[in-house]
């Protein structure tokens, strides 16, 4: 990142989120709208970093319930069980069904710890304005992006088992506290992903560059 | 922004009023997570009933997190770990209970696990094979506080249910086992707890469990026996069967029954021990009253004579054979076969008339009247009880025919007189009848020998008179010598008495020809 591309805040610009349409910001202290779609227009997201880290925290917070609370409640003519996520990877855990354990693993529990741990990282290192590893950084936040919305898949399996095993009463299925827990973990992932504005990566490195070469001059 | 200009034709925002935001309101997402998180926290801390810790004797069936501690169908715990004592023979599980069981932790808290469990035909426990063993719970009266309990091998008989224990001895178990049900009057009234061998290993001390009502019809006279099967008898009635039910006949049981008298005796104590008999008949049998052992020298066989063989006198029992043995007698080469018996009139419901002054008590004069009756001729002899069977009894009858004999009373027991009895009799009348048919057939053997010997010689006199007959045929052939000279001598027969005949006539004419003789001109 050599020569300091222009962008549009560097122009005194704003460009939609919603359509992508440039326009000078809004005058005086008013808030600006977009007059081609109406969205609200900023040069970044306000408080992006502040947003983000707000949601991860309350991710964080229950990702410990979710993990720790059951999420399936199993009540069959014997007994009633509780699984838990964890217990529930380690029941599908079989010569046959070790692919789905290793969905439920990926999908329910690495999935959700690694996003909030690579949002992490890009808030702090926003916050640092790092250059290092630009288009990784941006790459990764893509990733986050896309894989987030699939842990969602969990809550969906549990609910639909919940609704269709009512087999009174021989068996049935209830949810657990966990379950709740578990999705309030995925929508605050995407709320903080949402909340990222990945053009900071970009700003910090700009700000940068403006720094090296008012120095060299 | 100096290249504003350039972006004149650039549509400018729209001009809004800014609304001031001191504190992101974001910040209340993490907030009510963190209080919702720790919320949770605390109240499944609250929850947390207290943790108990079960020894057990096996793991078996036992998972941690899934085996439950229930009482009256409720859980009120659930198991939480597992491990192996450190003496290795154990299981030790930790159970974490349900809030607000404090109350039921108290030191004589039975636990047991329950499982399948098959005793005879009680069957408990099924529907643990589809959900798994649970621990069962019998609340304790105690008011200690207790948090480590052992688990009991079976569950807890009685327990709420109000009744007694009492002990049984016995010395074969037969089909007993825990849980066998105790039957009074066909209903079942209590059951089996425990059984355990003495420490001398003669005899098992059962343990059972009365419930209430029916443990207040066990006096110190109550008689228990195994009402296991079934008691056939046929006796000149008829068939007799006698079963408590059917259950009983297949599984096994206890019936007991308190005789009926005129005074009733109260209830039993709790843990009385009783005796267990064998069956009805030997459980109301009467207790002895005064025994007396004699000694029976039989010289004939004793096959069919049992012990526990009535002794009759008149075709009453008066006691029982309690001991048969064998001797030899080297001095004299015999064999002889001592029997043991032991008399009791007085428990057989005999009753003593005009007995002399003091003697009203059974025992008294003993011996006395046993002098005179063996004086009068009383005999010991074996009979036949069942010709189909061959089973013996001992009868005494007088002989008073019979060579005098006395009582030894120095001896332990006293020998009575013997006589061989109609067994022998029978058996020796059998064999000389068996002697005198065996000579009979020996002489008819003989005379069979010589009638074959006369038949041979028939045989030869046949054939002579068949030769005899030859010859005589030869004789008398119409071409024989025989025949020839006899017609010759037929021929001078006839000459002769043609000539005779002459002479006849001629001395008819003239009779002076005998006197005088034959005349000239006579002539015929």
């Amino acid at each position: 990142m050599s020569a300091l591309e222009p962008t549009a805040m560097g122009q005194g610009l704003q460009s939609c989120e919603g359509c992508g349409l440039l326009s000078r910001p809004a005058p005086g202290a008013h808030e600006g709208r977009c007059p081609r779609c109406d969205e609200k227009l900023e040069f970044r997201k306000p408080a992006s970093l502040e947003r983000t880290l707000a949601y991860l925290i309350a991710a964080a917070v229950c990702y410990i319930p979710a993990n720790v609370l059951p999420v399936m409640k199993t009540i069959t003519s014997g007994g009633s069980e509780s699984d838990t996520i964890m217990q529930g990877v380690v029941l599908l855990w079989s010569p046959t069904g070790w692919p789905l354990s290793l969905i439920v693993l990926f999908a329910s529990i690495m999935i959700p710890s690694a996003k909030i741990v690579a949002l992490l990282y890009l808030v702090i290192t926003v916050k640092r304005g790092s250059i290092q590893n630009n288009t990784q950084r941006v790459r990764l936040y893509r990733m986050v992006e896309i894989v987030g919305r699939w842990s969602m898949v969990d809550v969906f399996v549990d609910t639909f088992t919940v609704s269709l095993i009512q087999l009174q009463p021989l068996m049935s299925v209830e949810p657990g506290p966990g379950l709740l827990f578990f999705a309030a973990v995925v929508v605050l992932t995407m709320l903080a992903v949402e909340s990222f504005d990945p053009r900071l990566i970009w700003d910090s490195a700009d700000a940068k560059e403006i720094k090296s070469e008012v120095q060299h001059a | 922004m100096p290249d504003n200009e350039k972006f004149s034709n650039v549509p400018e925002a729209k001009a809004v009023p800014k609304k001031r935001t001191r504190l992101s309101l974001v910040w209340v997402i993490p907030i009510v997570a963190a209080v919702a998180g720790v919320w949770i926290a605390v109240t499944r801390i609250l929850e947390k009933g207290p943790e108990i810790t079960i020894t057990f004797s096996t793991g078996d069936g036992l998972e941690a997190n899934k085996t439950k501690i229930i009482y009256d169908g409720l859980t009120i715990g659930t198991l939480t770990s597992i491990k192996l004592a450190p003496d290795h023979k154990h299981v030790i599980a930790v159970a974490q209970m349900t809030p607000k069981t404090k109350d039921f932790l108290v030191k004589d808290l039975e636990l047991w696990v329950v499982k399948p469990r098959i005793s005879g035909l009680n069957v408990t426990g099924l529907g643990t094979l589809i959900s798994g063993y649970y621990i069962g719970v019998q609340l304790g009266q105690s008011k200690d506080s207790e948090r480590n309990f052992t688990a009991l091998e079976s569950p807890p008989v009685g327990g709420d249910v109000p009744g007694r224990f009492f002990q049984l001895h016995t010395t074969e178990l037969g089909s007993l086992g825990e849980g066998t049900p105790i039957y009074f009057r066909q209903i079942q009234a209590g059951q089996v707890v425990s059984y355990e061998l003495d420490k001398a290993g003669k005899k098992l001390d059962v343990k059972i469990f009365l419930q209430s009502p029916y443990d207040q019809f066990v006096t110190p006279d109550t008689r228990f026996w195994q009402a296991s099967g079934v008691d056939l008898s046929l006796t000149a009635a008829g068939l007799h069967v006698q079963t408590e039910s059917v259950m009983s006949i297949l599984a096994g049981g206890i019936a007991f029954e308190t005789p009926v008298t005129d005074s009733p005796l109260p209830p039993a104590e709790a843990n009385t021990a009783f005796t267990l008999f064998n069956d009805r008949t030997a459980a109301f049998r009467p207790p002895p009253r005064d025994p007396h052992n004699f000694l029976l020298v039989f010289k004939q066989s004793v096959r069919g004579l049992t012990v526990g063989a009535p002794v009759e006198i008149g075709g009453i029992q008066i006691g029982e054979v309690t001991d048969i043995q064998a001797q030899f007698d080297a001095k004299t080469s015999e064999f002889s076969v001592p029997v043991i018996v032991s008399v009791d009139p007085a428990r057989y419901g005999v009753k003593f008339l005009n007995l002399p002054k003091g003697d009203e008590q059974p025992g008294d004069g003993h011996q006395r009247i046993m002098d005179i009756m063996v004086a009068r001729g009383l005999r010991a002899e074996l009979k036949t009880g069942s010709l189909i069977s061959g089973s013996l009894f001992v009868a005494i009858k007088f002989y008073p025919d019979d060579p005098p004999a006395t009582l030894d009373w120095s001896q332990n027991p006293v020998q009575l007189p013997t006589k061989s009895g109609q067994l022998e009799g029978v058996e020796d009348s059998v064999a000389a009848l068996l002697k005198n048919l065996d000579q009979t057939i020996t002489n008819l053997d003989m005379t069979v020998t010589g009638a074959r010997g006369t038949l041979t010689n028939v045989d030869k006199l046949m054939t002579s008179t068949d030769k005899l007959m030859g010859n005589a045929n030869n004789l008398i052939a119409p071409d024989s010598a025989l025949n020839a000279e006899l017609n010759n001598v037929l021929l001078q027969g006839g000459d002769a008495a043609r000539a005779l005949r002459v002479l006849a006539d001629y001395l008819e004419r003239h009779p002076e020809a005998l006197i005088r003789g034959k005349t000239g001109d006579a002539k015929p």
